[in-house]
């Protein structure tokens, strides 16, 4: 350890791994994900009778009320910046659309008909761009919601149509953080450990990004 | 308040039975569990015979126990522009010019409706924010309520007034508290001319519909009765059928107008009230469609998990180029 840089065991990358996520991309990750997560259960609360009690176990009917606006706008400020972080590795590569073709056979997990992937393969891409647009119309609709006093007379008719359309946004994006959690938690080992540690091993980068493997290493097996 | 004697029928954001009926039906079809129809209550407002004194909005805020508010002069003789949180009782101005060059002041008394089918309840979220008793008072509850303002969403009478200060909704109670010990509301009992009237929903349809023809006798061929979506046609002139989507099915404040077939010169009745749409459509498929959906989605994730497991990256083919 001596001369150059100063790299604290615990946060060295250890040999046969490679660099997954930045710090600042897992603390971006994380906040929007625990600020995503409470904005969920509260929409739930209020969207159905049937999850209203997630209300009395997140603090209280009026205090989510107040709070899920605020929250939200976490939320927006975290997906801004990891937009800006991410929206180079988001775009689409040529391999996109055979993947995509071929989708049946990636979650049937007959991966030996997959195209190679870049950073983010492109079931993972297309969750990330149907978070951002839904995440606008959220932020229009939302807005509408948070202050429907301020609306002039004449305007209400859009109140009922706005709660309608955030309602349905907000439930295609649980849908997309089902399919999300999912793949991450239980289909790819290794993947919460890359969110968190930052660090995936070579052989998990090979298999699932082959491109962005070959990219960073500069090896081609 | 008192109101122990009146029965519930409907709750907001509710997903059990209610005490006083809601879906638990009467074998004739009826929704009032153990009440007959003649507990329904109803207030009647005669617009032919009212004055514009405003008796009814003082006796309002002292009843429920406001400071009165500022009005606005804007050189009519009404108080302000609409009903406010602390304000439940407006008397609507209108002066009103006639095809032959006539002038009409037209003074309506505006304050919830009490619709059978409220939109209020129906877009509420709260559990127990918003309830209906058996005997049609729709009532809110500050208590529970959460200040989404749903209501106001739901509301096709522009009634639920928000106040910033307590975050809470406020209307008219069509004072369940006296009606609940057996009072009339306060502002039946000030009304000096004698044109409100307070009683059960089917005598109050029965001296509307005599004053209507007492009307059409005297030549107001156009006077009727504003109930809209009342089952009883014969008192919801409007055309308006009870079972088309969002009807309100009927209100539990009934007016008699001199010209039934323009309620919106009335201080901007609404011709044809019902509860919005997409409130129905969030309300009901949304809201179903969402929740089977969830937790299919889960449900499916899951029986995916079992049928195919995970990618462990050991066994994972190398990725041909």
């Amino acid at each position: 350890m001596s001369g150059g840089i100063i790299a604290r065991p615990t946060t060295a990358i250890p040999e046969d791994e490679v660099q997954r996520y930045t710090f600042a991309e897992r603390a971006y990750h994380w906040i929007n994900a625990i600020a995503y997560t409470y904005l969920m259960l509260t929409g739930l609360a209020i969207f159905t009778p049937l999850a209203y009690w997630l209300a009395y176990v997140l603090g209280g009917p009026a205090t989510i009320r107040y709070w899920h606006p605020w929250i939200g706008l976490i939320y927006l400020a975290t997906i801004f910046w990891m937009h800006r972080m991410w929206k180079r590795d988001m775009q689409k590569i040529p391999e996109d659309e055979r993947w995509s073709k071929n989708i049946r056979a990636y979650a049937e997990n007959r991966d030996e008909l997959m195209p190679p992937q870049g950073r983010f393969n492109a079931g993972q891409k297309q969750f990330w761009w149907v978070m951002l647009y839904c995440t606008f119309i959220l932020l229009i609709t939302g807005i509408i919601m948070w202050i429907p006093e301020k609306m002039p007379r004449e305007l209400h008719w859009v109140l009922p149509i706005t709660v309608f359309i955030h309602s349905a946004t907000a439930l295609i994006t649980i849908a997309a953080f089902i399919i999300h959690v999912y793949m991450s938690v239980w289909v790819t080992p290794g993947s919460v450990k890359a969110m968190v540690e930052g660090h995936v091993s070579t052989n998990w980068a090979r298999t699932h990004h082959r491109l962005w493997y070959e990219k960073i290493t500069g090896r081609r097996n | 308040m008192s109101n122990g004697n009146l029965e519930i029928r409907a709750i907001s954001g509710h997903t059990g039975g209610t005490p006083g009926g809601g879906e638990y039906r009467q074998p004739d079809g009826s929704t009032h569990a153990g009440a007959s129809r003649d507990y329904d209550v109803c207030k009647l407002i005669d617009t032919t015979t009212c004055i514009g004194c405003k008796a009814c909005e003082v006796a309002c805020v002292e009843w429920n126990g406001y400071e009165f508010r500022e009005t606005t002069f804007d050189n009519t003789y009404q108080t302000m522009p609409e009903t406010a949180w602390n304000f439940w009782n407006l008397i609507k101005f209108n002066e009103h010019q006639r095809a032959d060059g006539t002038i009409q002041w037209l003074m309506r008394k505006d304050q919830c409706m009490h619709c059978e089918e409220p939109g209020c309840l129906i877009a509420c979220p709260a559990d127990g924010a918003i309830v209906q008793y058996t005997n049609g008072i729709v009532d809110f509850n500050q208590a529970n309520c959460i200040g989404c303002q749903y209501c106001v969403t739901g509301c096709p009478f522009n009634i639920p007034k928000f106040n910033e200060a307590t975050k809470k909704v406020y209307k008219c109670t069509l004072c369940s508290d006296r009606v609940g010990a057996g009072l009339e509301p306060a502002c039946i009992k000030s009304c000096p001319t004698g044109c409100l009237h307070f009683g059960s929903k089917e005598d109050m349809k029965f001296e509307a519909a005599k004053r209507v023809k007492q009307l059409h006798d005297n030549g107001h061929a156009d006077a009727g009765i504003y109930n809209p979506g009342d089952p009883d046609e014969r008192t919801s002139a409007d055309g308006i059928k009870s079972t088309s989507p969002g009807s309100i099915g009927g209100t539990h404040v009934i007016y008699v107008l001199n010209d039934a077939k323009h309620p919106e010169n009335y201080g901007g009745l609404p011709p044809a009230p019902s509860v919005p749409f997409f409130v129905k459509m969030w309300k009901g498929p949304l809201k179903w469609l969402g929740g089977i959906g969830l937790v299919a989605g889960v449900f499916g994730v899951f029986m995916h998990y079992i049928r195919f497991g995970p990618k462990e990256v050991d066994k994972v083919e190398e990725v041909k180029r």
